[in-house]
Formats: C-alpha cells, sequence, structure tokens
C-alpha cells in the first residue's frame, strides 16, 4: 500500500500528463506483479466488489472518532466524500503496518464472509495502523469509488510505453470483462490464454464537437453526413456463435436487450457491429427518456417491451467474418455493412444508419437545425476515407450536436456543494414563473466559473431568506440562463417536467426576476419536441 | 453588555463598536484584515501594530489610535483591554469588563505560534465570542514546522529541476509568516507588490523579515530561476504571475485540509497553513476561557454551536455577522478585497 498510496500522491500533486505517466511507469517498473496487476484494474475501473455497508463504515468511524454521529454526517456534508471524512475525522493512527496493495485486497474481500462485529473489528484495526494519505486510500478502496485523477487512456500509454507496446493493443486487452484474480499479467498482457477471450468489443472510437465552421473540412464529397441517434452507444459482437452486447460504458449488457437474442445465429461468425441502440417504432426513433426507464429496470417486463422496442442503428462493421477490419477506409466497411444487413431475413433489430445525402453545407446546416425533430440529437460528419481510431480523435469524425435548449430561471435556493466545491453554496435550484408565483423546475450545479461561484456564494449568504437544514431560500433576485438537452413532462417532479442534463450558460446579470422564464415556455419546449 | 446589531458587535455602556460592517462613530478593531477593519467611521482604535496597515487600506486620513496588548482603558466604567490573539501581526482579543462581568471578542485567532505574530493569550471570561472558521471535526491541521518543511523541500525539488515556486498567500498575515520560514540557502525570493506593501510598512514599524525582492517590471525572466514567489491570492492566473513559467503553484491555506479545494484550482501542491483555528484548537480556546456563554459567528456557525451545547454543556448560540470565513484563507480563486485595496502595481 505504500508504493500504492505514493504512486496516488505523485499523480495528485500534478497536473501534467507527463509526469502522471512517469509515475505510472515508476510504479510498474518497481512494484511486483499482483499489485501492478490490481493497480491496471483499480485504474481502469474494476474496483473490488464493496463488503462493507457505507452506514456501517459512518457508525464505525464517527464511533473511533468519538463524535457525536449528527456532527460526522454533517462534516460529511461539507467534504462530501465519504473516504475522505473518514480519513479526517479518525484520531492519529497507534502503529505502523506494511501490507501490500494485493495484501489490502485480500483483505476486503475476506470482510465479506464476517459477521458484522467481525468486519467493526478488522476494519477499525486497519484504520488505526494506517497512516493518513494511506488511510484515505484504504477507505477508497473500501467505499469502491476509487477514482485516481488518471484516464483509461493514460494508463494505457502508461503500459504501452512501459511494455513497449502499441496503445491501441493494450488497450483492446483492457477492454471487456477480465479479473485480476483470474489472471497474471503476462497472461492478460501478452496474451498467453486469451483464445477463450472472444467476448472482447474493440475500442470505442469517439468524436469531438465540431468547433469551426463545417466548409473547414473540406469538400462535401469526401464526407458521410449521418444522424447522431440518442441511445446507448454500443457494440454487438457475435463469435463462436455466442452474441454479446457492450456499451461503451463497458457493460456487458446482453441480457438487458433480449429483442437482439436470435442475431446470434443470424449473424455470421466473426462479426462486430458498432452502432447506437435506441427505441423505435414505425421507423422512427422513439424519445430518449423511454429507454431510459426501460434500462434502469433489473428485470424487464413484457410491458417495457411492447413500450420500447430497441433496435441497433448500425454505422460501422469493425470485424467482418473473424477479420478485424478497422484499418479499411468507411467506405468500405460501409458498404460491407449495407451488404451483410441486406442478407438478414425481416424483421430484424438491426437498421442501417441512414446516409444523409446533402450536396453542400448548407443543406448539412439544413439537416442539423431539424435534427430535434427527428428525436436526433444532431449529425454525425465522417471521413469517407477514414480508418477506425480508438479513443477521442480530433479530424475524421465530428459531432455537429445542436444547441441546448435554454430557458432563464430566478435562483431560489442554495446549498453548499460537495467535493470540489466543499465550504461553497453552488448548489442552485432554479423557478420560473407561473402566474406571479415562482415553481422549482431543475437544479444545476455546473457551468460558472469559479470567481462567478464565489461572487455568487457572497451574494447568498447576504440574502438569505430562511434556512431549513442545509438548505437556503434566497431572494428570487438572480437570473441565470440554464442550458438543457431534452425536457419531458414528469409525474416525480414538483414542477410537473424533467430536464435532460441541465446545467448553467450564463449569469443574466442584465436581467430582473421578473423577465425570468414561465412554465408555460416550458410546456411549450415539450409540445414542441412532440411534434 | 455586548449585542449584535446591524452594525456590528455593540456595547451601549461604552459606545462603541467592535468591528462593524457599517460606519459608526467609534469602532474598536480586532486585526487590519478587510472583513473587520471597514471604512467609514469616524474613529479607530487597535493594536499598535495596526495602526500603519489599517490607514494603507482605509485612508490616511482616518483618525485611529493605537493601544499595546494588556493596557487597561475605561469608557463610561467599562474596562477595556487588548490582548494577542495569535492570528496575524497586530491582531487582538478585545476583552471588557463591567461590573464584574467579562466579554471576549477574539476576532480571528490561533492558538498555534507562527513566529510572527504574538501567541495567543487565553483569557477567562463569562461570554466569548468565538469565530468557527474551521468549526468541524475534519480540520485539524498539521503541525506548522512540518508545513514549512514541505514547502522547502518542494521548492528545493523545483530549483533542482529548474523552475520557479509561486506559493500564494494572503499579503497580510499569511505572506510574512512564510516568508519568515524559507530556507534562506534555498535560493533568491521575490514578492508580489501588494506583498512588498505590507513588508516596507512592517519593517518600518520594526518587523524583522528575511530579505526578499519585489517584483518590478523591469526584471529579465532570465534573472528569475529556481527562486520563490510570494504572491497573494488575486495573482492567480494573471499575466503577472505566467511571468514566472515555468514555475509550479503552491497554495497556502486551511481550506487545502480538503482534496477539493486543492484540486479546485489546480494548483501544483495546497500547504495547509492556516491562521485559524482549527478543530482541536477552537475547543482548546473555548475550555480555556471557561466562559458559560459563547457567540458562534463567522464559518461553520449552526454545528459548532450546537457541538459547544452538547459536548460542553455551553449556552452557545450562532450569531449572524458580516466577517467573511472565506476571506483571509485564501480561497482559491478568490480575489481578496485587501489585495484590491492595495492596488498592486504589476
Amino acid at each position: 500500500m505504500k508504493a500504492f498510496t505514493a504512486l496516488f500522491t505523485a499523480i495528485e500533486q500534478t497536473t501534467k500528463t507527463n509526469a502522471k505517466i512517469e509515475a505510472l511507469v515508476q510504479y510498474f517498473a518497481t512494484a511486483p506483479a499482483p499489485d501492478v496487476l490490481w493497480c491496471i484494474a483499480i485504474l481502469t475501473g474494476k474496483t473490488p466488489k464493496r463488503t462493507v455497508k457505507t452506514a456501517e463504515l459512518k457508525a464505525w468511524a464517527a464511533e473511533q472518532a468519538g463524535l457525536p454521529f449528527w456532527l460526522f454526517e454533517e462534516s460529511y456534508h461539507i467534504v462530501g466524500d465519504l473516504a475522505e471524512t473518514i480519513t479526517l475525522c479518525l484520531p492519529e493512527p497507534l502503529a505502523t503496518s506494511n501490507y501490500s496493495l494485493t495484501d489490502t485486497i485480500q483483505f476486503l474481500h475476506n470482510l465479506a464472509a464476517l459477521s458484522e462485529a467481525d468486519k467493526k473489528q478488522q476494519v477499525t484495526g486497519r484504520w488505526s495502523e494506517l497512516q493518513a494519505t494511506e488511510r484515505f486510500v484504504f477507505n477508497k478502496l473500501i467505499t469502491g469509488n476509487f477514482r485516481m485523477g488518471v484516464s483509461r487512456q493514460l494508463v494505457i500509454k502508461a503500459l504501452a510505453r512501459f511494455y513497449d507496446r502499441e496503445e491501441n493493443e493494450i488497450a483492446h486487452r483492457l477492454m471487456g470483462q477480465w479479473q485480476p484474480q483470474e489472471t497474471t499479467l503476462p497472461a492478460l498482457l501478452s496474451g498467453a490464454g486469451t483464445t477463450d477471450r472472444s467476448y472482447q468489443p474493440y475500442p470505442f472510437f469517439l468524436a469531438y464537437q465540431l468547433d469551426m465552421e463545417p466548409e473547414m473540412l473540406g469538400n462535401i464529397a469526401d464526407w458521410q453526413v449521418e444522424d447522431k441517434f440518442d441511445g446507448i452507444r454500443g457494440q454487438i459482437i457475435v463469435r463462436d456463435g455466442q452474441l454479446f452486447v457492450w456499451s461503451r460504458g463497458e457493460e456487458l449488457l446482453t441480457d438487458k436487450f433480449p429483442e437482439f437474442a436470435p442475431l446470434a445465429g443470424l449473424l455470421p461468425d466473426g462479426t462486430v457491429l458498432d452502432g447506437e441502440i435506441i427505441p423505435w417504432r414505425d421507423g422512427q426513433p422513439l424519445p430518449f427518456a423511454l429507454m431510459q426507464t426501460r434500462i434502469s429496470r433489473k428485470a424487464i417486463t413484457r410491458k417495457a417491451l411492447q413500450d420500447a422496442p430497441l433496435v441497433m442503428v448500425c454505422y460501422d462493421l469493425l470485424e467482418e467474418h473473424g477479420t478485424d477490419i478497422r484499418n479499411k477506409p468507411l467506405r468500405e466497411r460501409r458498404h460491407a455493412l449495407a451488404a451483410l444487413l441486406q442478407q438478414l431475413p425481416e424483421p430484424v433489430p438491426l437498421i442501417l444508419s441512414p446516409e444523409l445525402f446533402c450536396t453542400g453545407w448548407e443543406e448539412v446546416r439544413q439537416a442539423r437545425l431539424g435534427s430535434r425533430s427527428r428525436n436526433c440529437e444532431g449529425l454525425m460528419l465522417k471521413r469517407k476515407d477514414s480508418v477506425y481510431e480508438t479513443g477521442r480523435r480530433r479530424g475524421n469524425w465530428w459531432k455537429w450536436k445542436v444547441d441546448p435548449f435554454t430557458i432563464d430561471g430566478v435562483l431560489i435556493y442554495a446549498q453548499q456543494g460537495h467535493g470540489r466545491r466543499a465550504n461553497l453554496l453552488t448548489d442552485y435550484t432554479f423557478a420560473v414563473w407561473d402566474g406571479d408565483v415562482l415553481v422549482p423546475f431543475t437544479k444545476a450545479y455546473s457551468g460558472l466559473t469559479d470567481k462567478e461561484l464565489l461572487e455568487v456564494d457572497n451574494w447568498i449568504k447576504r440574502h438569505t431568506l430562511e434556512k431549513f437544514g442545509p438548505v437556503r431560500s434566497v431572494q428570487p433576485v438572480l437570473v441565470f440562463e440554464l442550458a438543457f438537452e431534452g425536457i419531458n413532462l414528469s409525474s416525480r417532479h414538483k414542477s410537473g417536467v424533467a430536464l435532460r442534463f441541465p446545467r448553467i450558460t450564463r449569469w443574466r446579470r442584465d436581467k430582473p426576476a421578473s423577465e425570468a422564464n414561465t412554465k408555460q415556455d416550458l410546456l411549450d419546449l415539450i409540445a414542441m419536441g412532440n411534434l | 453588555m455586548l449585542r449584535f446589531d446591524a452594525k456590528g458587535i455593540y456595547c451601549e455602556q461604552a459606545g462603541l463598536y467592535i468591528d462593524p460592517w457599517q460606519p459608526v462613530d467609534k469602532a474598536l478593531i480586532t486585526h487590519a484584515h478587510a472583513d473587520h477593519a471597514r471604512p467609514g467611521s469616524k474613529a479607530y482604535l487597535c493594536h499598535h501594530d495596526s495602526v500603519a496597515i489599517l490607514k494603507l487600506r482605509l485612508g490616511a486620513d482616518i483618525r485611529v489610535e493605537g493601544v499595546g496588548y494588556g493596557e487597561v482603558f475605561t469608557v463610561n466604567g467599562v474596562r477595556i483591554s487588548l490582548h494577542p490573539a495569535g492570528h496575524i501581526i497586530g491582531s487582538a482579543q478585545i476583552r471588557l469588563e463591567y461590573k464584574g462581568e467579562v466579554w471576549v471578542v477574539s476576532g480571528d485567532y490561533k492558538l498555534q505560534a507562527d513566529g510572527v505574530s504574538v501567541p495567543f493569550e487565553p483569557l477567562r471570561c463569562h461570554h466569548f465570542i468565538t469565530e468557527s472558521t474551521f468549526g468541524l471535526p475534519v480540520y485539524k491541521f498539521p503541525q506548522p514546522a512540518a508545513v514549512h518543511e514541505a514547502i522547502n523541500t518542494w521548492w528545493r525539488d523545483n530549483a533542482a529541476a529548474g523552475i520557479n515556486s509561486v506559493i500564494i498567500g494572503y499579503a497580510l498575515g499569511k505572506a510574512q509568516r512564510i516568508l519568515a520560514h524559507l530556507d534562506p540557502d534555498a535560493g533568491p525570493v521575490y514578492t508580489h507588490g501588494a506583498v512588498d506593501n505590507i513588508h516596507t510598512l512592517l519593517a518600518a514599524q520594526g518587523l524583522v523579515l528575511p530579505p526578499a525582492r519585489r517584483v518590478t517590471p523591469d526584471m529579465q525572466k532570465k534573472d528569475i530561476q529556481g527562486a520563490m514567489i510570494i504572491a497573494p491570492p488575486s495573482a492567480i492566473g494573471t499575466s503577472w504571475m505566467n511571468r514566472f513559467a515555468p514555475f509550479s503553484l503552491g497554495i497556502c491555506s486551511g481550506w487545502m485540509q480538503l482534496r477539493g479545494t486543492r484540486r479546485r484550482r489546480s494548483a501544483d501542491r495546497g500547504f495547509i497553513l492556516s491562521d485559524h483555528a482549527d478543530w482541536d484548537q477552537l475547543n482548546e480556546a473555548v475550555k480555556a476561557t471557561g466562559a458559560e456563554h459563547v457567540y458562534v459567528t463567522h464559518g461553520y456557525k449552526p454545528v459548532y454551536a450546537r457541538w459547544l451545547r452538547e459536548a460542553y454543556g455551553l449556552d452557545a448560540a450562532e450569531v449572524e455577522t458580516l466577517y467573511d470565513s472565506g476571506q483571509e484563507d485564501v480561497v482559491p480563486g478568490a480575489a481578496g478585497p485587501g489585495d484590491q485595496d492595495l492596488n498592486p502595481e504589476l
């Protein structure tokens, strides 16, 4: 744990990518192989399963720190991170210890089988023999949300550098559901014993938002224009007669989508499709909200299957008859994809992503403006001779999303932020007018600069009307422009509407509260969207 | 004897305010930070060491009088004296006694010795007014010696790597403390204009600080290498600061105890160095007063007041004031009003 903690500290103490990679390479070079394997697993999101409940951790920590439970909770609320709160509240350690990362993971694993009393004894025992930062890392592991300030891409870079490999190869090997306790470092990285890894998806190729005029892209004839569908990006894999459905978040979602099951027998062995999984009926996409309700369910009911029938809108073919064709140009891959889909018997839950034929960039602009009425979130622009790259890259693929909806809301409640914003009032609730009453319709946390946050924080402290626990109501004076990607009626929200990804875009210092938008404006937006 | 009204902490018997946030006739000032010493009052009284800074910040023409620690003066029967608060140079707790009842207004304070200001002196009293800037058990500050050592190590490592070290601390208080503990052999030290203005004033009244050079527009980039530059929060992200590139950015503040605050401003390093009392110091200070009535101001007021009631059985209440618990201790990104007053030369 000491070496791993040192790695954590080194990474936390720099904002520079190269220094982070250096620190990782240093760790790979010096740590024992099982620890390196666990380190890779943890940094790529394979945190060990949680074996202790949050409520238990809180209670034990408060007790060991000699604090009343309410005070521990208040502290947690301010710090915003349980692992950190525990670390800071506990008294100085009584002893020192020297457990390896693998020991610690094993320790956490073993907790699962213990009674609550034994768990408590074990965990509090560890707390009293770990120094501050080590204790924090331990707590992060035990609470199961360890993030270290390094992206997956960075881990891949460091591994590629240390083992002298291609980044793509490393990215591919780290994909999927390998488990550190079931493999070894050489097996993971060198391919020994990997014949049974037919479930492996390819790393996804992601696009940046277009940040220039489309004319800058050159000749329209070199570009393929498609709708940008609003669903779950995924890969459908059929190998050895078995079907795997992966999301971009690398979740294996095969069981969530029973409608794809027949594909195992329909698609030729060695096929990998890339596309968007969306609800679809009568030849067009349904709103994203429909799928969201379905995805969050554990068990899928027949009704859900009927209400939100899913398809994959396919836009790429990555593997054809077992051959990786990612290095072929897009036009060839698309040709192969179209041919493949055409030979499948109807009905099949696969649809070829339609190409929008535009003769000039002005037409593309028009098509983009119409996206919302097609239940799409914009366009995709792909160079016809582009290969399928990995990760988010500029140049050959661009997404060109429509501008978000905006509405001006009045700040009416504020609450202290978490984590980075601890100690500042940065969690806001906004309202719109319903007659002469302000009705809250959304919360928003992001969008203001640090300087603006401080200014608003200061203002709130001077214009608080009432306090309800951590929440303050403030004089309805400040107006903010809020942007969001979608809006729907909702029975779960007081205002009757639910926004998708709301954030603050501007502080409307020019507008008095009386000129903020109204509830009717929100309802009009919904009506427009459903035309 | 004291009450909190719309203008500040008021003593009716003596006819004066302590740290008023609106103009009054007579103002007693605990210390010269901008949220405690505000402009517009007709007459000010503070510790000797705060006089010059008050004039710098509130105007050379203000009426201000200085007294020493422990000197007692009487106003309409109220015995008043100033005692060290250990917060910054010249900072004072104000003790008021009338007919056997003693109140202490502590302003901002800390119990750690910082090597620059006169250390905090515990006072027995019946009524104690305390800040609560760091009034949560998560704030337990490390020993200052360890922090100063960490700053020096960081500086030496940076210098060895050929980069400058820019360290951020409030111009009045933190900057002197940082300077006083730098390793004189580690390299040259420079100061921002706002910091140097304060240092010049303090030197004139006899404070001895290690040498540091003010950054001036004529300085060449090549002359500043492996250096430590002390700057106020308002300098973060300015072109003034970028001239020192490549540099590593360190911030000194009690808020650096929290990882979130450390990361908020992409500082390379956060050093937990505060001029306020942490959790243990607050509790120690409150207990040492023997006071039964405690008024909790700026900070985590409701939480700390509840703790005092439940843990020690005190009559503790939160009080609204306009003191700013974020101000002295650098909140990254905040341009402290004090820095703006000083109109730093870039």
